[in-house]
């Protein structure tokens, strides 16, 4: 079989198509995770995000974030047609940083949690939730 | 359900610098903005945007919400209270409805 220019076209542009979907939304990961810590390096560690491993109904995932000596933290849904979940901020009249709520999940994905510690330093740690009835849309 | 309709659980007594958990549900459909109707129109977004948890003014959480918490937000978290007085739980509609609670603790 041989492939004609414009076929050879149309197929190139397929491929690069396919190649910038994943990338798109990965990058409004980086730009939640970058307009939230202003570009400063984050490193791995000292936060916790509890998730069920498997979750029946993306409705309600029940979370649980915690990040000794945070002032904040972050929560993204990678997966979400806008990967903005929300953001705790703690005041001083909490004796652990830590809190619990439910989020929604369209699909199997990635949970990213961003803690700004009390020094101004950042950390992050991500956990994968397998979702068998999305919540998004529908 | 009728949206808006907040419930609090703090406890009634405490000791002086003892954890507490605080647990809070609102009723509210938390609209996302990702839905259609029948005819395929998309639903406008409409959510709670923000909630705050206040004792004696001053301010134990503060969380900002997007579409992805669920229909009728819960938050549970701890705290410790200093001295007698009242926590204010305040929750800000998209819609510019403001729902507030409040619950007053004593410390012996």
């Amino acid at each position: 079989m041989t492939l004609s220019r414009r076929e050879t076209l149309v197929l190139g542009l397929g491929a690069a198509v396919a190649v910038m979907m994943p990338l798109g939304a990965h990058a409004a990961v980086e730009d939640a995770i970058a307009a939230f810590t202003g570009g400063a390096d984050v490193s791995e560690g000292g936060v916790t995000l509890t998730a069920p491993e498997i979750a029946e109904n993306g409705n309600t995932v029940p979370i649980s974030v915690s990040a000794p000596g945070a002032v904040s933290i972050m929560i993204l849904a990678a997966g979400n047609p806008n990967p903005d979940v929300g953001t705790f901020n703690f005041g001083p009249l909490m004796p652990r940083q830590e809190a619990s709520t439910r989020v929604r999940l369209a699909g199997t994905q990635d949970l990213i949690a961003v803690a700004k510690m009390s020094d101004g330093s950042f950390v992050q740690t991500s956990r994968e939730v397998k979702v068998t009835i999305g919540g998004c849309g529908g | 359900m009728a949206d808006g309709k907040p419930r609090v659980r703090v406890p009634k007594t405490a000791s002086a610098g003892e954890q507490i958990t605080i647990k809070t549900l609102i009723s509210h459909k938390m609209e996302s903005g990702q839905r259609k109707d029948g005819d395929g129109n998309p639903i406008p977004r409409q959510i709670i945007n923000r909630f705050t948890a206040e004792f004696n003014g001053e301010v134990v959480i503060d969380v900002t919400m997007e579409p992805a918490i669920s229909t009728n937000p819960y938050f549970e978290f701890d705290a410790v209270v200093p001295e007698s007085g009242e926590f204010v739980f305040t929750w800000y509609d998209d819609n510019g409805d403001v729902y507030t609670t409040s619950s007053p603790i004593t410390v012996s």
